[in-house]
Formats: C-alpha cells, structure tokens, sequence
C-alpha cells in the first residue's frame, strides 16, 4: 500500500514539474534547450560556446566599424590617411589569433562527437523505418531477448483533420498541432538505447530535439544512433529530410517511462507468444 | 578598322547597331550582354520573389490557407533554382561582362561571338524550367538539391529540370572560360595581375571554380537522368547504388557554387569601400590570397552539408576542422575592409550603405556558418530555419546586397546619369530593416525546432513565422522601388562625370560616363595614379 502511495506521489510530482517546465517549442522561444540526455547538453553547450564566442567578436568587429563610421567621417573635415595601405605584421595577427580561437572550439567539439558517436553497450534496440509518410516502429531485443512489437506511427486523426487545405478548422484549436501521432514510440528512461534507421521509399530523417541528434533514414541502408534518457517525459520532434508531399505531417512522439512502466508496454504491445516479453517484464520488477 | 581607330576620336566610337535583334540579339558587344545579363537577373529575381512571396504568405500562419502541400514543394525548390542560377550567378556575370574589360583596359571579353551565346541560352533554359509549373506533373518538388530517391519520384519535371539545368552549365563554363581568357590576355600593358582591381581578381578566381564544378553537377543531374529513364541504378540501393553518392557529388559542386556567389561579391565591396572611404584598400595583396584561399578550401568541405547522413566519425571530424578553417581567410576580408575605413574619410552614398551593411550582415550569416560547422550543435541545427537563416544572410544581405551596390556603383558609368541619391538611401534603410525582420528570426524558430521544408507548422512557431512574412513582404516591395528609382534615373537623372565618384580609382572612371560603345580600342597608358586600389606604393 505505502509502495503504491509513494508511486502515486511521485506521478503527481513529476506532472507538476512537467506543468511548471512547458515542454518546447514554446511560442517566442529564442534558443534551443538543454533536453533531457548527455547528448543533447553536449549540442546545447556546444551551441552555447560557439554564440558566445561569435557575439565577443561581432561586438569587437563591428564596434570598431561604427567607431570608424562616426569619427572618420569626411563632413568631419578629416582627411584620409592614403598612404596606410598594408601592414604584414596584422596580417599575421589576425590569422594566428583566429586559428587559436578555432583550436579553442575544435577541442570540445571533437570530444562531444566521439561521445555521440559510441553506441557500443546498449540494452535496447529500436529499428526506425521512414515510409511516406509515416513511421514505423520496431523494438528489436531488450536486455538480450528479441521482442516482436512493431507497429506504424502516423499523425494523429485531429491534426490531418485541421491540416487540409480549407479545413475550416483553426489550428490553434488542436493540442500539440502537427506534433501528434496516434501510436507513440515508448522507450524507459535510464537505459542505453540504441536505434536503427532505415527507410522504404526516399531519405527521412528522425529527430527529437530534447533527445539532442537527428539522423537520416535512408533506403537500402542502416544508420545507427543512440540515446539515454534521464527524464520520463513525453518529447516531440518531426521529420527532417524533404520527402514528398507530406514531409511536414509525420511526427515523433516519444514518451520516455521508468523500466517497469516499458516492460508492461512491451508485453501488451509484442505480437509474438507473450512469453518472452513477460520474462522481461518479470526481470524489471 | 587600326586605320580608323587612329584617325577618330573617342567620342565616334559610340556606334550602336541599328535595329533592335542587331543591336540585342546579335550582339558581341561586352556592354550590351552584360546588360542583358543585369536585365535578366532582375526579371528573375522578380519570378523567384513572387513565388518567395507565396512561400510566406502561407506560412504566416499555422494552418493550410493558400496552397496545396505539393505546390508548396515546388514553390521552395523552384525559389531556390531561380533565384541562384537565373538571379545572383547572371548577375554577377553581367557585372563581369560590363566591367571587366574596362578595369583591365581591353576592347571587349576575349571571345565575343561565345559570350552572345553564353548569355541567350539563359531564357531558354528558364523557359523550360518555368514551363514545368504549367505542366501535369508540376515543377519539382524535391527541393533544389534534387535529392533522389524523392527527385526522382517526379514526372516529366524530372527531364526538363534536368536539360535547364545543362544549359545553365554550359552558359556559366563558357562565361567562365571567356573571362579567364580576357583576364589573362588582354590586360593592358603595365597592368600585371598583383595591379588588378579586386572585382576583376576575384572573377578570375570565380572562373576557375566555375569551369571545376559546374561539369560535375552536369555528371550529378545525368545520373538521375538515367536512374529515372534508362534503367541504371547509380543512387538506388535495389540495384547496387547509393543514394548518399548523390550528395557527395552534389555538394562537391554545391559548395564551391556558393562561393562562386560570394567571391564576386567580396570583389565588389572591395571596390566600393576604398571609393568612399578615399583610401586604398587595406591589405591588397593579402586580399587577393584569401580569395584564392577560399576558393581552394571551397573543394575539400563539402560533406558538412551532410553531417547526419552517417559518415564515419573520421570523415565527420574532418569536414568539421576543414570547414572551420575558412573562416580564417574570410575573417581576413572582413579585418582588412574594416582597416580600410579606419582613418579615412568617408561619405555614405548609397552603395557605400549597401556594401558597410554587406561586410556586417554577411558576418553575421558566417558566425551562423561557423556554428553550423560544429558537428554536435549541427545534429540540433540541420535542415531547420536555423540553416535556412545562415544562407539567406549570406545570399541576400551579402551577394544580393553587394549587386545592389554594384549597381548603384557604376550606374553613372554604364547610363551617364546619377540615380537620386535621398530615394537610393530610402531603398537601403527599407531593405535593411525588412530583410532582417525576414531572415532574423528563422534564427529563433530553427532553434526553436521548426524543420526545413514544411508548408505548415505547431502553433508555437507562429509568432516568429508571422514577422519573419511581414519582413518578406517588405522585401518584395525593394524590387519596384529599386526599379522606379533607375528608371527615372535614364529618364531625368542629373548627368554623371566620367569620374562618377570623387574617391574612385580604376581604368574604368577614365573613359566617359556613359561609356561609348566601344571603349580601350587601343589600349591605354596606365599610371598609378589612375590604378585602382591595387598594389601600389604611392597615391597622388
């Protein structure tokens, strides 16, 4: 009873706190955000470097040009120093010194990589498919069993309602417009995942900004990424890659649960003997 | 023709053909084409403005209003294919055309019968690309870049594209070639190439890229030719293929394209600057290597178009460092045109704002770049308004910006009159702040999450979609206005002296404004007073 109580209040917390952080894109939204794995804090603070750095220098240059502008005016009676025309030793300067600030950048940059970049070690695997225009859904194996749930995602029936053209229906009117589907992706929280893409017909690409990476799905061939999410949450994303007509109707939903919550995800959704699943799902518990 | 040349002054050399096809259809004259160069590229840029226009109207508001998804599609990949290969690039060849030749002092470009031709391929290209609109199956819609499988998904489009596509390349590699050809052969005497004016330098160096580039996106589109059509499958993995070779081969042109269209226009503004700042251009010599520089780096970056495509971590590694580095000799440029202005004397009339505004807006479209270029944000940055606002400030506020300024630069020169100088400023400031309203906040919404591409889009992106169209629609008002201002330039202009600008310096403020038809038949006598801002130890 006490084990129940506490979970129940847990659940309320964290909808209060997901109530209180709105979830993005908010409207006048003005920067990317940090997200919920290591991953997308690399991308955010690697973004946060680089603005940092180009507005230290934008202000330097472009303050020196208005400096200019206002005190080497001609209606100021100067008179223009013609026989200043070139000077080796800046030249050398304003290379060297930029090369630096590029060596400054690169060394954080190439370690946030690497890290993106290791999928070795996970406990889940997960096959994306890009169809047009829709996802398709597979969880591979989870801790070393195969499972067998595999199911479509499309946009969910109240956006391709409002969407036509001449719908008559205003889209302000429907949540989460356009960032909808009717069958979202589950997946647990603290748990390596590693995805696969693929696609059936042109290039899609999968992304979810709080999940930090996109990737493109491409036909005929397999790309690999990978995630670890720290907070349960629900995180939308949409398909990046031009591909055809309804590009821009194909969403991601993923919502992010505790291990246990998954396990029972698994099991009612697997299409095989429930057998293997519910092993799992014993194991989390 | 030597004969009558020495016995006639320079004013008899302003015979024009008579007869309208003699005078443009058939004309050899540098003038002339560069002219019919500059008016095409404004009946482009206004085609491919109109259909911006239809881009943002529907995307002022969440919801479908105006068009079909599919037509939407059409409208951003034609927009694009317009506005570069029938706005910017003949812009600045008809910049090339008319100016060239006068900066160096020859009679006209090399090989005048191949320029004609160079130039009248354009509307038929553009002919059959604009045709496919009315077409059952549509323009295509797979966006510019012409990704298969998708760009291959379309109908007939696919082969009109294609062939528009190979003559736009064989117009750009025989301009390319004829300007290569005059710039190494006909200078005049004493002029060596470190005393070339910097527009006239950084079209050699543009030459070269074009004749590099434009025949590997001819073997690109070919492919997808034949993948379509013939039964190859060069980017089909069902036959063996790939469709990720596509971009590899794509963007081996695509990128070195984009510096095709900035290189002249880094030219310009180093013609611009030291006129009305009435010093030479800071740093000649080191200019002219950077240009060469950027034109080097330009081919071993490209694959930073494709950072989520799945390269291994090496080859993403390396196209990170490469593509980082450009940023040292274009921030050389920008060091260099701003020691310039320092300690000059400066006025700002018209082309003076465009180009000042040219070298801080550009900048800010290349810290976007540099950000782009950093592989982990990139995850976060690709195929969103984030990169869509990078290229826009470094077309429009920088190559755009600069023809702008160009044109206002050497109108006296090419028309013989002044354009009004108070409606030339209302142009700037107005374009000035509407393009920013327009391309400013796709900053935000890219960042925000808003993919590329979409005609529609969650409620949260409306506030900074709706500012970004006001800013479009302010935009498409600067081409009647800059139109009514050169028009009634001819018509009522102020008359310009050959020396347009008190602080310009070239060959080509040397002859008469306007410039006779036929200018330099033999060629002048240079002194460095009358040099550009060249590489010369003394100025009167």
């Amino acid at each position: 009873m006490k084990q129940h109580i506490a979970k129940l209040a847990g659940l309320a917390a964290a909808l209060v706190a997901a109530a209180a952080s709105a979830a993005p894109p908010q409207r006048w939204q003005l920067n990317m955000t940090p997200g919920v794995t290591e991953t997308a804090r690399t991308a955010y603070e690697m973004h946060m470097i680089m603005l940092w750095i180009c507005v230290v220098i934008g202000i330097v240059v472009f303050g020196a040009m208005f400096v200019a502008m206002f005190k080497f005016r001609k209606s100021k009676g100067v008179v223009p120093d013609t026989h200043w025309t070139h000077s080796t030793k800046m030249e050398v300067l304003w290379t060297v010194v930029p090369v630096l600030i590029l060596i400054v950048m690169a060394v954080p940059a190439t370690r946030g990589l690497m890290l993106m970049t290791d999928t070795s070690k996970a406990e889940l695997t997960v096959k994306v498919t890009g169809y047009q225009w829709k996802w398709r859904y597979e969880i591979v194996d989870y801790r070393g069993q195969p499972q067998s749930v595999n199911f479509m995602s499309s946009l969910d029936f109240a956006s391709n309602k409002a969407r036509i053209l001449g719908s008559g229906i205003d889209a302000r009117t429907v949540e989460n417009y356009l960032l909808n589907v009717d069958k979202p992706l589950v997946l647990p929280t603290d748990t390596k995942i590693r995805f696969l893409f693929t696609a059936d017909d042109v290039i899609h690409a999968w992304w979810v900004p709080e999940l930090g990476w996109k990737q493109d799905a491409i036909p005929g061939f397999v790309n690999e990424a990978w995630t670890n999410i720290e907070e349960a949450g629900t995180y939308r994303g949409q398909c990046t890659e031009l591909c055809g007509k309804d590009h821009g109707f194909m969403p991601i939903v993923v919502e992010a649960v505790p291990k246990a919550e998954f396990a029972q995800w698994l099991v009612e959704n697997s299409k095989a003997a429930p057998g293997a699943a519910a092993a799992v799902a014993a194991q989390a518990k | 023709m030597a004969t009558h040349a020495a016995e006639h002054d320079h004013h008899d050399h302003d015979h024009k053909p008579e007869g309208f096809l003699d005078r443009w259809l058939f004309t050899t004259n540098h003038k002339d084409i560069g002219t019919l160069y500059l008016v095409f590229a404004f009946i482009m840029f206004c085609i491919g403005g109109a259909m911006s226009g239809v881009i943002r109207l529907e995307l002022m508001s969440p919801g479908l209003q105006w068009v079909h998804p599919e037509f939407f599609n059409q409208m951003t990949t034609v927009h694009a294919l317009v506005m570069i290969f029938g706005g910017v690039m003949p812009a600045f060849v008809g910049l090339a055309n008319w100016m060239i030749p006068l900066q160096i002092g020859a009679p006209d470009m090399a090989l005048p019968r191949m320029n004609n031709w160079s130039f009248w391929i354009l509307p038929f290209a553009f002919a059959m690309l604009l045709g496919t609109l009315f077409m059952d199956s549509g323009a295509p819609a797979g966006g510019w870049t012409l990704y298969p499988p998708l760009s291959i998904q379309g109908g007939s489009n696919v082969a009109f594209t294609i062939f528009a596509i190979h003559l736009m390349g064989i117009s750009s590699i025989m301009g390319a070639i004829n300007i290569i050809a005059t710039i190494l052969n006909m200078r005049a005497p004493k002029m060596d190439l470190l005393q070339m004016p910097l527009f006239t330098w950084s079209w050699l160096i543009t030459a070269f890229l074009l004749i590099a580039v434009m025949p590997v996106l001819a073997g690109a589109v070919t492919m997808l030719l034949t993948d379509k059509f013939f039964g190859t499958s060069f980017f089909s993995a069902a036959g063996g293929g790939d469709p990720v070779m596509f971009q590899h081969i794509f963007w081996f042109f695509g990128h070195p394209e984009v510096y095709i269209m900035i290189l002249p226009a880094f030219g310009i503004v180093s013609e611009i600057i030291p006129t009305f700042a009435r010093k030479p251009l800071f740093g000649y010599q080191a200019m002219v290597y950077a240009v060469a520089s950027i034109a080097f780096l330009s081919f071993i970056v490209w694959a930073h178009h494709m950072f989520t495509v799945g390269m291994p971590l090496g080859g993403e590694l390396y196209f990170m460092y490469a593509t980082m580095l450009i940023a040292v000799p274009t921030g050389v440029k920008v060091f260099n045109w701003v020691t310039t202005m320092w300690r000059g004397s400066m006025t700002f009339e018209t082309p003076m704002l465009f180009a000042l505004a040219f070298v801080i807006l550009f900048t800010i479209g290349g810290f976007s770049g540099l950000m782009l270029a950093i592989v982990p944000a990139d995850f976060q940055y690709h195929d969103t308004y984030f990169v869509v606002a990078h290229f826009h400030y470094v077309l429009v506020t920088g190559a755009v910006f600069a023809i702008i300024a160009a044109v206002y630069y050497w109108w006296p020169k090419w028309t013989g009159r002044m354009y009004n100088e108070k409606a030339g400023q209302f142009h700037f400031w107005w374009s000035a702040i509407f393009v920013n309203l327009l391309f400013f906040p796709q900053h935000f919404l890219g960042l925000a999450g808003m993919p590329r591409r979409i005609p529609d889009y969650n409620v949260a992106f409306a506030d900074w979609n709706f500012i970004s169209s006001i800013g479009a629609f302010g935009m498409l008002v600067t081409l009647p206005m800059m139109f009514f201002i050169l028009w009634q330039s001819k018509r009522a202009g102020v008359t310009a002296a050959a020396q347009s600008w008190e602080g310009a310096r070239g060959l080509e403020w040397t002859v008469p404004s306007p410039a006779p038809h036929h200018t330099f038949q033999t060629p002048p006598d240079i002194d460095s007073s009358k040099l550009a801002h060249g590489d010369i130890t003394d100025v009167a």
